[in-house]
């Protein structure tokens, strides 16, 4: 398919962007196969937009005489205003973008076009492998081992390739596992905490059914992380009624007659259309443009969207405390294991180990436990807060993730290596993105796609030093403790940096925030000068006294 | 001296029921003090009797008898005592001892933070409001200072020095006195010298359905005159219209448009004392609920109606500074008396006007002039003394919340930081410094309160470095002229400060403090600038004198210290909360073995003791104000690389 057959008008003068906190400007629209572009014709400084169709959630148009005006709804929540001159331009320029930014091909979108305009330093494909995170393990455990069951993702489609499973657990065992769980998603290692050798491991539910059945090789498989008279704690993202009504459809939970080394707490996180239903009316809430206060804190409130984030929040804390406090193994879970399973177990990865803390380890662990671990990026994030289109399977499971990320960094403003717009720009790529990474639903997917072969890494990017600068959080010192989050309502807010960031002029604050670096950077700069005299100092002392005592 | 000792009482933590402190209760004659018996830390927690607002005794249970005091600085504390004769006989004295019947009785009087007189005096001129008007410019060629009020002849709740237009005569400012609520006749706030449109405050008019006073329209008349860039004056009258209009039955009301020339009336509705108070004790419900979902939070501060108040004297402020600087029309304020919601809106424009009252200094000045000195009535507000509780009401926390919303929106236009106005906040209920003591000025100095008394200003300023902002820089554009809050949409800016009205449950506060760090960065880049000098200057002669071949042996071989921020160590020791709801849905079971109640587990804290000083309630015994600081002691540099130290925060596993 050519995009030139999308695009009924590639350009059109004399249009005008209207944004929020700037002033109107008037320039000439072009349409690409993946862009939307505005640029200004003053040469003086030459304003543009560069807007990816892909990061279009939805648009309306209206006219005014011969006028038209098309609004713009962007999955990063951005709301833009174009004023087109002439009925039929505008008439054109809608549909083309609606074509445009609705392409159903993964194949057709950016990512398979981008050519990057720097040098490639380390390849991000290749920056995270399991391969590396098992070497680490091995470094502090035997007790472990990688399986290649996976291979050809033939026993679990949405694992990867390879899997870190108990070492006493062989590969025949853990297909007869892969058939007792929701997806085939047995339980594999997602974390070891090397302060006391707990893990915490990760599946789908259970198949018992309503008659109860039972697997062996599971019950093996999960107690062979156990010390000898150890128990352990499986943390049931579901409430109990949803998990008892999991076993009409075949689901279910861990019986504790089967499991009797295992306390099962349930911790129920909500999922799907609820997610979505509250990102929409939180968003909706946010651009109210009314005076109303208590109608604001209404709104919130209805949008539950802060209750979801204390939900998640005190799962992964709750598993945390078992592992760190209570030296027990944790199993977490919930139906399909790709959603509220992943936001527990990464959150709880957050609490506990400094090294996701930092830049590279916050990376590995999106790979580890989102990409690799099969979190549904693709159908998750195909629409965001605008979107008309109510599909079941789109839901902000990765935004709540971040923006819980969000609060715990809030709380711990100096134990995090990178700031806030380093979480909003994962944000941003994960629902459109020039880069492959977020593309596909899992490791299988994303192998057929040839991603690796056919699109740049994010990582590749993000991870070369003039582009992390930007990501770094000037306060920042290495914290080696376990940090424990209030889940308070008290301690728990609104994430302005994404929610309000279009409906709020944040120049004083930017101001803060520059003000803060310079005073790092200035005492950094006095640190080194300073030591560099002292050194010199010492230098002509030595040498002083090799002379007088020769 | 009244003093009770009471062993074997236990003070309950507000969040974990589970925590308590066992230990010995105290009462002083100005102080409840509990001390914990825990040997290694004799934690100690003061609260001064002017702080308590209530006492509750509840219901005696097995453990004791239960006995709750709340604080007007939002402190709460439970203790449970193992008699009911003596929870009974501390609850009799504390409920005489927190409603003192004379100012004699209150803490000013008896503190002493051994001062000589020379410095008592010199506290208290530190903040001097001549000088004030003098940096405004006043006098000039329209504004004068009026002795007409010198006896407190004219108006007994002002201050004997009054700034009025030149043009106002004797005649007319008595005149216009007498057609005034309580005679508050219409005086100067604050003077633009940039444009000369002012900021005057006043009582509402005697006015009723159709009363006229040509004094009083001349007063204002002299007041729009003072301005000659403007041909109108500004007639900012706080109250909701209905309220207002409700004044007119009993013969006060608002100022007519067609009897007063060339006024613009503006009704700009702030509720009345009786609706805030009521809405702030809604909201300290919501506070003190039990671990509350985000939906009762939400929907109680939402039902409160706090934020929506605050953010209608900020939108009263907004108004009177835009009119000021950007329309060049001066405004004269009022409500009713004309010293509670008028004395909100005038300090929150020229806050926002003048970058001056954003200093700390200029703050002292700032609440001196609009709240001291026009007869606030503090006494009355904020029940110092025992009194109709109906005059109690959080007027000035008003005011002092919106600083904090602004500084929130503006980091860097404040010189000062949250923890100078939570201790401002502290010290208008402590009574320990004579700054709020009375309803007036004529009342403090009748009661020759600076004679008797130590100023809070001098107190603060001499611990300044603890209250600096550490963004703040006097060049920068933030504090330069005005500040611009948003507008619209806007209501999303205004948040709930979880730093004062849950000031004392540290776990619900950012566990590290960017202030705290950036001050501890800031420290040292000073001492680095000194040591850079001292090293330069060092090198410099040591390679002279090896230039001149003459070798001397460095004393100096001490100053090898380690670079390293040794007042501050970032890293902290913090513990879990209750992450699983109570104990009843822990550990869930499955219905299958519902009846197996032996193998219940039980995550449990308690004998969690932290380690942190910062979870303590650590007292400045001199100033009854808890340390806020964040820092931990020094650990020499090194970070503990554990966190778990068993001693000390550890989570039992009751296991089986």
């Amino acid at each position: 398919m050519e995009f030139a057959e999308l695009i009924k008008t590639p350009r059109v003068d004399n249009v005008v962007l209207h944004r929020p906190f700037y002033p109107a400007v008037e320039g000439t629209l072009c349409l690409t196969g993946h862009h939307l572009i505005l640029s200004s014709r003053r040469q003086d400084d030459a304003e543009e937009l560069w807007l990816l169709h892909s990061n279009i959630d939805s648009i309306e148009k209206r006219f005014v005489g011969s006028l038209g005006t098309i609004i713009i709804k962007c999955k990063d929540l951005r709301i833009i205003q174009l004023d087109i001159p002439g009925m039929e331009e505008c008439l054109n320029i809608a549909s083309s973008i609606e074509a445009l930014s609705t392409l159903d091909s993964v194949t057709l979108m950016y990512p398979f076009f981008y050519r990057p305009m720097f040098e490639v330093v380390e390849d991000g494909w290749r920056s995270f492998l399991p391969e590396q995170e098992f070497e680490l393990l091995s470094s502090l455990t035997d007790e472990w081992r990688l399986s290649c069951i996976n291979k050809e993702f033939s026993v679990c489609p949405s694992y990867p390739a390879v899997v870190i499973v108990p070492k006493s657990i062989d590969d025949e065992a853990l297909r007869k596992v892969a058939l007792f769980r929701h997806g085939s998603r047995f339980p594999v290692l997602s974390y070891y905490h090397k302060k006391n050798g707990m893990v915490m491991m990760r599946s789908s539910q259970p198949l018992t059914g309503t008659n109860g059945r039972r697997c062996k090789e599971d019950e093996k498989l999960i107690n062979a992380t156990l010390r000898a008279g150890k128990r352990g704690y499986i943390i049931d993202t579901r409430s109990l009624n949803v998990a008892q009504q999991a076993r009409a459809k075949g689901g279910g939970f861990e019986q504790e007659a089967h499991y009797p080394q295992w306390r099962r707490i349930h911790k129920s996180i909500e999922r799907f259309n609820i997610l979505q239903e509250s990102l929409i009316k939180l968003v909706e809430a946010c651009n109210d443009q009314s005076h109303n206060m208590d109608r604001w804190l209404s709104k919130l409130e209805a949008s539950n969207w802060l209750t979801h984030i204390k939900e998640i929040l005190t799962a992964a804390c709750l598993a945390a405390q078992c592992i760190d406090r209570e030296g027990a193994s944790v199993l977490v879970h919930g139906t399909e294991g790709t959603d509220s399973t992943l936001q527990v177990t990464s959150l709880a990865q957050i609490i506990l180990d400094p090294r996701c803390r930092t830049i590279r380890g916050f990376e590995s662990l999106v790979v580890r436990e989102w990409l690799q671990a099969g979190h549904p990026f693709q159908q998750r994030c195909a629409q965001s807060a605008y979107s008309n289109s109510k599909q079941k399977w789109e839901a902000p499971v990765f935004l709540l993730f971040l923006d819980c990320v969000w609060q715990i960094l809030r709380q711990f403003p100096c134990s995090f290596e990178f700031n806030e717009h380093f979480l909003i720009m994962l944000f941003e790529h994960a629902y459109a993105s020039q880069f492959g990474t977020f593309l596909g639903n899992n490791e299988s997917e994303r192998s057929k796609l040839k991603l690796q072969q056919k699109t740049m890494s994010l990582w590749s990017w993000v991870n070369r030093p003039q582009e992390l600068n930007k990501y770094k959080n000037p306060l920042f010192e290495a914290n080696s403790l376990v940090i424990w989050p209030s889940v308070a309502p008290q301690s728990l807010q609104l994430w302005e940096g994404v929610f309000l960031r279009w409906n709020r002029s944040s120049k004083f604050l930017d101001e803060a925030y520059e003000e803060m670096v310079t005073l790092i950077e200035y005492n950094k700069q006095l640190k080194a000068k300073v030591n560099a005299l002292r050194r010199q100092l010492a230098e002509l002392e030595t040498d002083d006294r090799m002379q007088e005592n020769p | 001296y009244l003093f009770v000792q009471v062993e074997n009482v236990r003070l309950l933590d507000r969040v974990s029921s589970r925590k308590a402190a066992l230990g010995t209760l105290y009462l002083t004659a100005t102080h409840v003090i509990f001390v914990e018996n825990a040997s290694e830390t004799r934690k100690e927690t003061w609260v001064l009797h002017s702080q308590i607002s209530s006492i509750e005794k509840q219901a005696t249970t097995a453990t004791g008898c239960p006995l709750l005091i709340r604080c007007k600085n939002f402190q709460v504390i439970q203790l449970v005592i193992p008699q009911e004769r003596d929870c009974h006989d501390i609850y009799i004295s504390l409920i005489r001892l927190a409603r003192p019947v004379k100012y004699e009785e209150l803490y000013c009087f008896s503190f002493n933070p051994k001062l000589d007189k020379e410095e008592r005096e010199r506290g208290w001129k530190l903040v001097d409001l001549s000088a004030e008007y003098n940096r405004m410019g006043i006098p000039n060629n329209y504004w004068q200072i009026s002795d007409v009020n010198r006896d407190y002849g004219v108006c007994d709740s002002y201050p004997t020095e009054v700034y009025v237009p030149k043009s106002a005569t004797a005649h007319i400012i008595v005149g216009s006195s007498k057609f005034r609520s309580r005679r508050r006749f219409p005086a100067l706030s604050y003077y633009y010298k940039d444009n000369n449109a002012s900021i005057c405050r006043s009582s509402q008019p005697l006015s009723g359905f159709s009363a006229r006073c040509l004094e009083d329209e001349q007063m204002l008349q002299a007041i729009r005159k003072a301005n000659p860039g403007s041909d109108f004056l500004y007639v900012v009258d706080t109250r909701p219209k209905l309220n207002a209009m409700a004044n007119r039955a009993a013969g006060k009301g608002y100022e007519n448009e067609d009897n007063y020339s060339n006024i613009k009336f503006q009704f700009i509705g702030i509720e009345n004392i009786h609706v805030m108070r009521s809405s702030l004790q809604k909201m300290l419900e919501v506070c003190e609920l039990k671990s509350p979902s985000m939906s009762d939070f939400l929907w109680g501060l939402e039902n409160s109606g706090w934020l929506k108040h605050i953010k209608a004297i900020m939108d009263a402020g907004i108004f009177i500074a835009k009119a000021v600087a950007e329309e060049g029309v001066s405004v004269l304020v009022h409500c009713s008396d004309g010293w509670d919601r008028t004395a909100q809106v005038c300090s929150v424009a020229s806050l926002l006007l003048d970058p001056y009252y954003r200093t700390m200094k200029g703050f002292m000045v700032l609440i001196e002039k609009d709240w001291v000195s026009f007869g606030h009535k503090f006494n009355h507000r904020y029940g110092n003394l025992d009194g109709d509780p109906k005059e109690i009401s959080p007027v000035i926390d008003q005011f002092i919340e919106c600083v904090w919303q602004l500084m929130e929106q503006f980091p860097c236009a404040f010189e000062f930081n949250e923890r100078f106005l939570i201790h401002v906040q502290h010290h208008i209920y402590s009574c320990q410094f004579g700054n709020f003591l009375c309803n007036s000025q004529k009342e403090r100095r009748e009661l020759k309160v600076q004679e008797r008394t130590y100023s809070l200003w001098a107190h603060l300023w001499k611990n300044c470095a603890d209250y600096l902002n550490p963004l703040y820089r006097s060049d920068h554009s933030q504090t330069q002229g005005t500040l611009r809050p948003q507008i619209a949409p806007c209501n999303f800016l205004y948040k709930f400060w979880s730093g004062m009205y849950n000031r004392f449950e540290k776990g619900l506060h950012p566990r590290q403090s960017v202030t705290d760090y950036l001050m501890a960065v800031k420290e040292e880049t000073q001492q680095l600038e000194e040591e850079l000098e001292v090293l330069g200057e060092r090198l410099a002669s040591l390679q002279k004198v090896q230039l001149n071949d003459n070798k001397v042996k460095s004393k100096q071989q001490d100053q090898h210290k380690e670079l390293g921020r040794s007042t501050f160590n970032i890293s902290l020791a913090n513990t879990p909360q209750e992450y699983n709801n109570g104990l009843k849905s822990f550990p869930s079971r499955s219905p299958s073995q519902g009846d197996e109640e032996d193998s219940a587990l039980i995550l449990t804290q308690d004998n969690l003791k932290s380690s942190d000083p910062d979870l303590s309630v650590n007292s400045d015994q001199e100033s009854g104000v808890e340390d806020l600081s964040c820092r931990s002691p020094s650990v020499g540099g090194c970070l503990p690389s554990e966190d778990s130290g068993k001693d000390s925060d550890e989570a039992v596993f009751l296991a089986v």
